[in-house]
């Protein structure tokens, strides 16, 4: 066991765990931050998206020591000061989701790419996507929300 | 994931002691290989030594004829580097297409070539382009690193320090993404440079990276998208999957060389 | 009605009540739960498609860090559970039931999939229970397995169950053998077809996970779990399975992130967590992972038809004849039988006016996961066979796919099937036409010759599809074999301030019932949107239910809806009329006040439902206090959702690559409550459906029985790039035999976008069949085997 401390949502936490502890277990297990989901095993559904330092990552990719020391956010992060982030309210508007599981890593993902790129147009998008996956929504309104969201932002 | 001890260290000195320290250790970089890995419980590493958070193994510099890139630097700061951009757009492009946003802002190119899964992006591009790879004891050829799939020169405590990659007259990567990885199922990498002219195919080999010394010969003669078009690969030695024949592949590398080439100029 | 309802009320596109907790990470899914004191528990699977267990070794396991008990097969059976059973019961043609194999919870003595249930371990934590399970020492005798489906009804195959001999678990027939043979015999042309229905695997992107938690001091049980249906867990759990009286287990099911099917039925790991919770005597959470998913998620699909269509000279149809061979897995899951059958025969016909239909499955066992219904059942395999052949029917005879099904279209309704159903009501002209305009059908030749012109193959492809809805009428699945009926329940509860709690038997899992729910209450009593609650999910909290699947919760939960609301208004005008001195026949309940007609006494809905709790007025008459109604409701019939879907694709002949250009679908959902959660729900369904058809194979090993795709590494699943935005468009015939006019639309994608698609695909490449999913690998074998010498210059 040891010590791993780091900013979470603008608050500073430090557990005593394992070194094998990734990040989004010390999210979701030891702080109760349960809105990062785990979809998958293989790295490849973003359910678990969240930003390490401004980036988003995969936290099931990621030990919680190899964030030590950083700035994370989560989703629960995401509103500040009680109001929604343009991109949470887009989905909400434009029916970015149905079962809502893949939502958090959606979103998370999404507001780094309006980071990177301010000037979106569907098919980047639709690239940019490629590490999540939905099983619900057929993208076609989560891709919608996103370029709203970019619109507004811009 | 089996129990490991984790070492942080902070320069590349550390990093080699902590190495030297422990049982069978493994390094850790940005971990997207590595940690999927440990997950499924297909390794079982005593220690790792994290250089993922090493800034002396991070940068990129143009200088002289090549760039220089530190095997920590991400795959993403490679694809938004200007220098790269300026110098091998073709490498850039090549970065902004491995995996996903999130994979691309932890993955690092020495994780990636020390790696060297079969289906890998990178390792195309340094044997395409003649790169040199520096590691903590020595410098290995690219023609000498692949050594087979999963397999490089690299000795178990060797750390790959940088990659210098020689600034091409022409070159561009196609790619050809395995529909449910999106890794390459093939991917061909042709340049033109003072190395002469360089067809190198990943994704699509048994035994990893590959040069097509038939598509080089062909456009040595005539570098033109025609040239390559004509010329066939033969299946032996090629992966057989779910997701193609090795005739497939074959013929996808043929088609992916011709459509290089066209893009290269 | 205030501004505030009627944006909205029915038909009003309203933003969904419980999108603010998932969009601000609040969700409650099960693995988001922790019990005080909880354990963890992990399954260790079966590595082999077909063994015996000569003996299993705990020993090691018990003694590792933190496991605090380990349980085999032997465990259950001395407490003498009984098995995971299938709710429906099919007969062969010869009168016999089909043949049942034992579904033990964990294996007794033999393993029959990849991923089978061996043992279970409890721990403190997941990772000593995961670590404890590799020590579990199992002595397996490995047998040749039967895998492939199409063999492994020979007489040399392995057997699966010794109660199934030629691993046949029944041979099933519909329709009338006679007439069909007297309509071929007559036929002008017969065209014949050969097609597979690929396996899939449902992805769920929620892995399923259990917490079973008992308690001592009352004996009470309580499992939280990922189910569609927590009602039908509860009753199998206890019924059937014996963990606990009904009375004495109550069942969770909190948010869940999806289901398409998976998540209707019971399975081992959350029987076994409720069991052992008892033995441990603390709560056990499982959380499954996503190669458990792939592993142990029942499948879908997967079949094997042979096809034939007689037509007569005009390009009439006069019969069909269908032959399928349909795999259940290893073992029979919660529906499966009623998928290949009365899922799946009864919808033969079609959009069609077809005399006669004799089909025949035979459903099969084989080393593999159990085989159930997902995102369609049944449908989408029947719809594929049906579109496939009409399409190919028209290229044969030369004429043009949709005149051809302009033709044979039922025009008249009621219209009576030769294959059970009853269609009420539909335009199909009206959606087929629809489309046709949407698409621009007319400028295709142009777009397929400038995609030529760019060295690409152009191709478009229909599907007019009809799906059956609205599950179902209890007497009629009674009588075709359920055990259950599939009527559903409501309950109103009008609190004494004037807001309202509806408990529904209905389940959601991204649907959006909480909104659309309300949006019906909301509307009729003239209530704020965001008064009206909607509880679900909770067998403490809702009486009974049957759960959402088979797009029945509008056509069905929203009319037992209405139904309790109907019994809402007559008691609130009741007591309306009492208090205001009144005749009941004078109350006009509008915008949620009452008035004496003729006169300006008025009473406001809050005003009303206090009084009803108060009864101070009450005096002198037979009012009970209270305003609370429940209602059950059990359609009539199946509902007959429809429509037409246009696919247009490009294909890349130099790599294989597959396209999708456009895509127009336009259906009639009869009455639509939230335009925009309908829409979302064809977009999901189009993409399952473009998974299907492009993309999604559950490939096993045919020797070993390995799951080949037991990762999105191998099993590919739709993202963003390989989907289109999708143009949608609707038609409305208004469904008579619900009081809400409602078909249903949960399933209508994935039913009815595959053949689209590869009709598209294969009119592209101009020939007859390609298998699904049309990956790039075998659209360039099949250009190929079309060229042989082209492709090569
Ligand atoms: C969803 C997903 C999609 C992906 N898609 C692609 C793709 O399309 N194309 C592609 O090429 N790759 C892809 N990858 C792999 C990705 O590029 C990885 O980042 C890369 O292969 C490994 O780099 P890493 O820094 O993450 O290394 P790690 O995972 O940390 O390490 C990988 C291996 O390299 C060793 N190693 C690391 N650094 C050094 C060093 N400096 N010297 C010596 N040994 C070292 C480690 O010990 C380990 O054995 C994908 C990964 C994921 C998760
Ligand atoms: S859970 Fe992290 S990518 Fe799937
Ligand atoms: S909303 Fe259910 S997975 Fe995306």
């Amino acid at each position: 066991m040891s010590v791993v401390a780091m900013t979470v949502n603008g608050k500073s936490v430090s557990a005593d765990v394992e070194p094998r502890t990734l990040l989004v277990t010390y999210i979701r297990d030891t702080l109760g931050l349960t809105g990062t989901h785990i979809g998958c095993d293989t790295s490849q559904c973003g359910a678990c998206v969240v930003h390490v330092d401004g980036k988003a990552v995969k936290s099931c990719t990621m030990l919680a020591a190899q964030a030590e020391g950083a700035e994370v956010t989560t989703v629960e992060g995401l509103a500040q000061d009680g109001e929604l982030h343009p991109v949470q309210k887009a989905f909400r508007e434009h029916h970015g989701l149905q079962c809502g599981y893949c939502t958090p890593g959606m979103i998370m993902t999404a507001v780094d790419l309006i980071r990177r790129k301010p000037d979106l147009d569907e098919e980047t998008v639709r690239e940019q996507l490629e590490g999540n996956i939905c099983r619900c929504t057929g993208y076609h309104n989560i891709v919608k929300a996103i370029l709203a969201a970019s619109n507004e932002m811009r | 994931m089996y129990q490991f001890n984790y070492h942080r260290p902070k320069t590349l000195d550390e990093a080699v002691k902590a190495l030297a320290g422990a049982d069978d250790p493994k390094l850790l970089a940005g971990g997207q290989t590595l940690i999927p890995t440990l997950k499924q419980r297909l390794a079982m590493p005593s220690d790792l030594v994290d250089i993922g958070s090493l800034t002396d193994l991070r940068y990129i510099k143009a200088e002289g004829d090549a760039l220089t890139i530190g095997a920590g630097t991400k795959h993403a700061d490679v694809a938004a580097s200007a220098d790269v951009m300026t110098h091998n757009p073709a490498l850039a492009r090549l970065a902004d297409n491995i995996g996903d946003p999130a994979v691309r802002h932890m993955g690092t190119l020495g994780g990636s070539i020390a790696n060297n899964d079969p289906a890998a992006d990178y390792p195309g591009a340094c044997l395409g382009l003649d790169a040199k790879i520096h590691t903590t004891k020595r410098l290995i050829e690219a023609d000498e690193f692949f050594t087979g799939m999963f397999e490089t020169a690299l000795e178990d405590d060797e750390i790959i320090k940088e990659v210098t990659f020689p600034h091409p007259e022409k070159a561009a990567y196609m790619k050809f993404a395995n529909p449910a990885s999106r890794y390459a199922m093939v991917g061909v990498f042709v340049s033109k440079g003072p190395w002469g002219i360089r067809v190198a195919v990943t994704g699509a080999g048994q035994d990893g990276v590959f040069r097509a010394s038939e598509m080089e010969a062909a456009l040595e003669k005539n570098w033109s998208p025609d040239a390559v078009a004509n010329v066939k690969i033969s299946p032996d030695g090629l992966n057989t999957d779910m997701h193609g024949s090795a005739e497939y592949r074959a013929h996808l590398i043929t088609v992916m060389a011709k459509r290089a080439v066209e893009a290269a100029g | 009605m205030t501004a505030e309802i009627s944006e909205t009320g029915i038909g009003k596109p309203a933003r969904r009540k419980e999108d603010f907790r998932f969009i601000t990470g609040n969700g409650h899914y099960t693995d988001d739960i922790n019990r005080p004191h909880q354990t963890h528990a992990s399954f260790l699977r079966s590595p082999h498609a077909h063994a015996r267990i000569r003996s299993i070794d705990i020993s090691d396991a018990e003694k590792a860090e933190g496991v605090l008990a380990v349980f085999t097969g032997q465990d259950i059976a001395r407490d003498e559970l009984g098995g995971l059973i299938c709710g429906w019961t099919v007969t062969s043609k010869d009168g016999e039931p089909m043949k049942v194999g034992p579904h033990p919870v964990l294996a007794l003595d033999t393993v029959r999939y990849v991923g089978d249930h061996v043992a279970m371990v409890v721990a403190e934590t997941r990772e000593q229970a995961e670590a404890a399970a590799e020590l579990i020492d199992v002595d397996y005798d490995a047998l040749p397995a039967a895998v492939s489906l199409a063999s492994c009804q020979n007489g040399d195959a392995p057997q699966v169950h010794p109660e199934a001999p030629r691993n046949t678990c029944f041979e099933w027939e519909l329709g009338n053998k006679a007439e069909t043979e007297a309509a071929f015999s007559k036929a002008a042309r017969i065209v014949s077809l050969d097609l597979e229905n690929n396996r899939l695997i449902p992805n769920a992107m929620e892995p399923r996970a259990a917490i079973g938690e008992f308690d001592k001091g009352t004996g009470d049980y309580t499992l939280w779990t990922t189910s569609q249906n927590p009602h039908v867990a509860r009753l199998v759990l206890s019924a059937f399975v014996g963990v606990a009286p009904e009375h004495k287990l109550r069942v969770i099911a909190p948010d869940v992130g999806g289901g398409f099917g998976s998540k209707i039925f019971i399975y081992s790991e959350e029987t076994a967590c409720a069991w052992a919770s008892a033995k441990v005597g603390r709560p056990i959470k499982w959380t499954g992972n996503r190669s458990e998913a792939f592993l142990s998620d029942a499948h879908g699909r997967d079949h094997l038809s042979k096809a034939e269509l007689a037509l007569d000279a005009d390009g009439k149809m006069l019969g069909l004849r269908v032959k399928t061979v349909a795999n259940l897995g290893a073992y029979l899951s919660t529906f499966s039988a009623a998928v290949p059958t009365y899922l799946y025969g009864t919808l033969l016909s079609g959009q069609y006016d077809l005399p006669a239909i004799h089909v025949e499955v035979d459903g099969v066992y084989t080393h593999t996961a159990p085989v159930d219904a997902y995102r369609g059942a049944g449908r989408p395999e029947a719809t594929y066979l049906i579109e496939r052949i009409a399409e190919t029917a028209a290229r044969e005879i030369g004429m043009d796919p949709a005149e051809f099904r302009r033709k044979n279209f039922v025009r008249e309704f009621p219209h009576q099937t030769p294959v059970i159903m009853n269609y009420d009501i539909g335009n199909y002209e009206a959606s087929l036409d629809a489309a046709l305009e949407a698409i621009d059908y007319k400028g295709f030749p142009a777009r397929r010759a400038e995609a030529e012109s760019r060295g690409k193959l152009r191709g478009i492809g229909f599907s007019t599809y009809i799906e059956a809805c609205g599950l179902a009428p209890s007497a009629a699945v009674g009588s075709l074999g359920a055990g259950v009926g599939l009527w559903e329940s409501a309950e109103v509860r009008v609190n004494p301030t004037g807001n309202i709690d509806v408990l529904t038997g209905s389940h959601s899992h991204g649907q959006g019932h909480e909104t659309t729910f309300a949006q019906l209450v909301s509307s009729r009593l003239g209530v704020p949107l965001d008064d009206v609650e909607i509880v679900h999910g909770d067998t403490d909290k809702v009486q009974f239910g049957m759960g959402t699947y088979g797009s029945r919760s509008g056509a069905v939960g929203m009319s037992a809806i209405s139904r309790a609301l109907d019994k809402i208004e007559a008691k609130a005008k009741k007591i309306a009329a009492h208090l205001m001195e009144a005749a009941v026949e004078d109350i006009v309940f509008e915008n949620g006040t009452f008035t004496v007609q003729g006169t300006d006494k008025s009473m406001a809905w809050a005003e009303l439902s206090l009084a009803a709790y108060t009864a101070h007025g009450f005096a002198g008459s037979d009012l009970e206090p209270g305003l609370k109604e429940g209602a059950f409701y059990d359609p009539t019939n199946f509902t007959f959702p429809a429509g037409c879907h246009i696919c247009e694709v490009e294909i890349d002949p130099d790599t294989g690559v597959t396209k999708i250009a456009n895509f127009v679908a336009v259906d009639d959902f009869g009455t639509i409550i939230n335009p925009m959660i309908v829409e979302g729900q064809v977009h999901g369904g189009i993409a399952q459906g473009v998974g299907q058809a492009l993309l999604e194979h559950g490939v096993y090993d045919p020797e070993s029985g390995q799951l080949v795709t037991g990762s999105y590494m191998d099993y590919c699943m739709p993202r963003a790039d390989d989907l289109p935005s999708f143009r949608l468009g609707f038609t409305t015939t208004e469904c008579p035999s619900n009081p809400l006019g409602m078909k249903g639309c949960g399933e209508a994608g994935a039913i009815a976008s595959p053949p689209a698609i590869i009709n598209a695909v294969t009119d592209a490449l101009n020939i007859r069949e390609i298998a699904m999913p049309a990956t790039p690998a075998r659209v360039w074998a099949a250009l190929q085997a079309r060229q042989p010498r082209a492709a090569a210059e």
